[in-house]
């Protein structure tokens, strides 16, 4: 560390200018350049540490390549002639090579013809702190961003008076409160009261767990029992900073359990909309509807399998593809099963678990019981991260608006369009709507497609957060039950509100009882729920309710 | 005979002209109660008709499951309660006998400690947890059999009932039950043995459970119960009490009207087939030797409504008939083709429903009639 500072001292200046003018540098001089990576080869680790300097020093365009390249292990030289070359990528062989000084492609050589420039810690640390100085210079603000942080890592003299500058030019307001973090962090160690008590000021409304961490250690007791941090107001703003820390952090986290209840909410509303409807507007209890989800998912893996060159497509192209092929079993169970068993509810939940049944085995029997993987697609892959303490992933992101996306099409479909109206009437009263005109066979199968498409739908969803197998269907359907019965029957309002409020429920109660202990509170809380309302939070009012 | 229909459904009330399926039921019953013994113990192994431990083991086991179905006509075919939860109470009467068996095995275990069962060892529990006590009892543990499902009726029943949840979301959160007990029983910390449950058993009031006599005995024993619950249901099916059961299966409401308390008749009928179930349970333990908590899966309690609605709904002897059928047939095809069992389940499921509303004993029926 200290030979880094003593290096890092007489280097700054440069790396500075460097760093504000990159334009007007002066013209590099390629010899020096080449002859000092050619040090590289038998110097000593310590050596090296010199060497990088110099390099990053040097201003020439390929510096951070070179650098970069060293740090990733790609740094070779060739044994015939002791020329160092970048390698494309390790681990090859042949090795494709790259002209360090030209970045130009330079032919390849078999991989035992070249030695690798090797590194340890010492360096690496060196390495990154060299690039991240390079960082600071680019355009790019979130890489000036990962810079500073990179360079926050080991606050020493010079990266200080770098930061320091950098805050006077920078315009970015995140970077510039990265930065400011930065300083005042390395202000802390100083010995003006004053400014420390400025630097607790501003780290006070950070929420990062480090800075938490530096500043929990001003409140450290020795082992003699006397305080680490002699001066006691220092320690007081200390203490409140790191409280105030905990607060917002604790606040951040309890917007991520938040979250995390409503992206486990969006699964139980976008599998219980499907139940609304057939077992909502129907009184169709669909015991098979897991099966139709597990459908949906195996169509999104067939989808993929057909268009393995557009993995970022298929997702979209499988929702349609989910809801024909999910829709089109739900016709033909209720054409063929379910309509000669209406009024009799109990029946029905016999012979739909039988379906449910026959197609687990059917995808056994054709894709095997082994799970099938859904690849996830880079743009729902990574997360969104929000500050410190806050990363939201981007598939639980996607998971809750799709839900919203489908409720919205759902009722959209069921309060403006004909069908919609057709499904409407004929839950309320079969007869009448029967003496207006309406074919209510037709309008129940459509009814049935309808519910069972949106469970393909659900199905496509599932693939990106479970496995893909036989069994996909039932490890939801209970819960989904659930929902319907808690939301209400009939009521697709009541299945969001009931599912949202089901999955919140169970993540605020997993941090204290563990996942299985919280779902096995959520069921007794259903149960005794059930006592109170028997019909749900949004009962269905009206005669056709009653004795269902 | 008197008819009722609903629901597209004709379900026969009881008729005081004699009980012919029942008492078929009971010669078969007291056929296997006397045949099992002699064709195990008296007909040489070296026969053809010889019955090995193996076939007891099965019939022993198509015995509890018809049972189980016995308990749950009870409730559905003459009272209109579908419960898809019912294996919870077979479990939990299985679970009973298996403390009890557990605790019989002392130091005989694989770690050898003379009072915790091993898998608590295994856990690095140093005492026995509270529940455990008693169990080594036999009388205490035949108690918790009948008390446990019992109870556990009593209070989901009484919460249930006295709200009105009734026909699907009683079946619904009665799946919800059984799963909630399965998730729980899973649990090592439970104190119940996880995932493994319960097994490797020694013996049973002293008797070795690896002789074909203690099978033999636990088989009559089981047959005995089988023809004693399906003569308690009967007697409850046919008294006055029954005929208000019948009464709210076909029109609850108006039966309240009528000034019956509803729902104390359904409580108690509710407890009582629990308590059948549970005892099925406990007899069904011993005979397998390995009690889980995969037996808590709701597909168990779906399974076993399947038989009674494959035997005949509301006929009592139809059930336990179903519940042998189905369950010889399951032996048979995942035997040889386990690609097919969970297809022909399915379409059983689908067939049965569509087709034979009232099961194989309407089917025969219909035919006794036609003659």
């Amino acid at each position: 560390m200290k030979r880094l500072l003593r290096g890092a001292q007489w280097l700054l200046p440069l790396l500075a200018l460097w760093a504000v003018l990159p334009a007007t540098a002066q013209s590099p001089n390629d010899a020096t350049f080449l002859s000092t990576l050619g040090e590289l080869r038998e110097a000593s680790y310590s050596d090296k540490e010199n060497i990088v300097e110099r390099l990053s020093q040097s201003g020439h365009p390929s510096g951070r390549a070179v650098l970069t390249a060293l740090l990733e292990d790609r740094l070779y030289f060739r044994n015939s002639d002791q020329k160092v070359f970048i390698v494309k990528t390790a681990g090859e062989d042949p090795l494709s090579l790259i002209d360090p000084l030209t970045l130009k492609s330079a032919g390849s050589t078999a991989a035992d013809q070249l030695t690798q420039i090797g590194t340890n810690n010492g360096l690496r640390r060196v390495l990154r702190m060299a690039l991240a100085h390079f960082g600071l210079a680019s355009p790019d603000a979130s890489v000036r961003l990962d810079a500073v942080r990179e360079m926050m890592q080991s606050l020493d003299e010079p990266t200080v008076a770098l930061l320091r500058h950098q805050m006077a030019v920078e315009k970015d307001s995140s970077v510039k409160k990265e930065i400011a973090t930065g300083l005042a962090l390395a202000a802390l160690d100083g010995t003006d009261t004053k400014a420390r008590l400025q630097a607790i000021a501003t780290l006070k409304d950070s929420v990062s767990q480090d800075v938490r961490n530096r500043l929990a250690l001003l409140l450290d007791k020795s082992p003699d029992g006397g305080f680490v941090e002699t001066n006691e107001q220092v320690r007081r703003a200390a203490a409140t900073a790191v409280a105030s820390i905990d607060r917002s952090r604790a606040f951040y986290s309890g917007i991520e359990t938040l979250f995390f209840g409503l992206s486990l909410g969006s699964v139980l509303v976008l599998i219980a909309m499907g139940l609304a409807i057939t077992f909502g507007v129907m009184g169709v209890i669909n015991m098979a509807h897991g099966e139709l989800m597990m459908l949906g998912a195996y169509t999104t893996y067939l989808v993929q399998v057909a268009m393995p060159g557009h993995i970022g497509i298929s997702i979209l192209a499988a929702i349609p593809a989910a809801f024909v092929i999910a829709g089109l079993t739900g016709v033909l169970m209720e054409r063929t099963i379910i309509r000669f068993l209406y009024g009799r509810p109990l029946e029905t939940l016999l012979a739909t678990f039988g379906v449910s049944l026959i197609l687990q085995q059917s995808v056994r029997s054709i894709f095997s019981a082994l799970n099938r993987s859904v690849v996830t697609p880079d743009w729902m892959s990574g997360s969104l991260r929000l500050n410190d303490a806050l990363a939201i992933t981007y598939n639980r992101l996607y998971i809750v608006i799709f839900t919203l996306i489908v409720f919205a099409v759902v009722m959209l479909v069921l309060r403006r369009t004909r069908i919609g109206l057709d499904i409407r009437a004929v839950s309320q009263n079969r007869a009448m709507a029967k003496a207006m005109g309406i074919r209510t066979e037709w309008v129940d199968a459509m009814t049935f497609g309808l519910g069972s498409g949106i469970a393909g739908v659900a199905g496509v969803a599932l693939s990106q957060l479970t496995n893909v197998g036989p069994n996909l269907g039932q490890a939801y359907i209970i819960d989904s039950f659930l929902v319907v019965v808690f939301g209400g029957v009939g009521n697709l309002w009541g299945s969001l509100i009931g599912g949202m409020s089901m999955g919140i429920f169970n993540k605020l109660l997993e941090p204290y009882a563990g996942a299985v202990l919280a779902k096995i509170f959520v069921l007794v809380a259903l149960i005794l729920f059930i006592q109170i309302r028997p019909r749900g939070l949004f009962p269905p009012a009206g005669r056709a309710s009653e004795d269902k | 005979m008197e008819q009722n229909k609903r629901e597209g459904v004709t379900l026969w009330y009881p008729s005081a002209s004699g009980d012919r399926g029942g008492t078929w039921l009971l010669a078969v019953l007291g056929l296997v109660a006397i045949g099992v013994p002699v064709f195990n113990q008296l007909v040489p192994v070296s026969s053809a008709t010889h019955l090995s431990v193996f076939g007891i083991t099965l019939i022993g086991k198509y015995l509890c499951y018809g049972m189980l179905a016995l308990a749950i006509d009870l409730i559905w075919g003459y009272c209109g309660i579908l419960s898809l939860g019912h294996a919870a109470f077979f479990a939990l009467g299985g679970y009973a006998m298996g403390m009890y068996l557990m605790r019989q095995i002392g130091s005989r275990g694989v770690y050898g400690d003379p009072i915790l069962p091993d898998f608590m060892v295994f856990l690095n529990w140093k005492s026995l947890p509270w529940f455990w006590h008693g169990f080594n009892h036999f009388p205490f543990a035949l108690a918790m059999m009948v008390v446990a499902p019992g109870l556990l009726a009593f209070v989901f029943g009484w919460f249930a009932f006295r709200s009105r949840v009734t026909g699907v979301y009683f079946s619904i959160i009665t799946q919800a039950l059984t799963y909630a007990l399965m998730l729980a029983f899973f649990r090592n910390d439970m104190g119940f043995g996880g995932n493994n449950g319960f097994t490797d058993f020694k013996d049973i009031l002293g008797f070795d459970l690896h002789s074909d006599s203690t099978h033999v005995v636990l088989l009559v024993v089981t047959a005995v119960a089988l023809a004693g619950s399906y003569l308690a249901c009967r007697t409850i099916v046919e008294s006055r009490a029954g005929r208000v059961m019948h009464a709210i299966r076909d029109a609850e409401s108006r039966t309240r009207f009528l000034g019956y308390p509803v729902e104390s008749f359904k409580v108690w009928i509710f407890v009582f087939s629990a308590v059948v179930a549970g005892i099925a349970g406990a007899l069904y333990v011993p005979q397998i030797g390995i009690i889980n908590p995969g037996e808590f899966a709701p597909i168990n309690s779906i399974e076993a409504v399947i038989w009674v609605a494959v035997g005949g709904r509301g006929t009592l002897y139809g059930a336990i008939a179903g519940a042998v059928l189905v369950n010889y047939a399951k032996t048979y095809l995942t035997g040889a083709f386990p690609e097919v069992w969970l297809f022909a389940l399915g379409a059983l499921f689908v067939l049965v429903t569509l087709f034979l509303p009232r099961g194989i004993v309407g089917l025969v029926q219909a035919r006794v009639k036609d003659k």
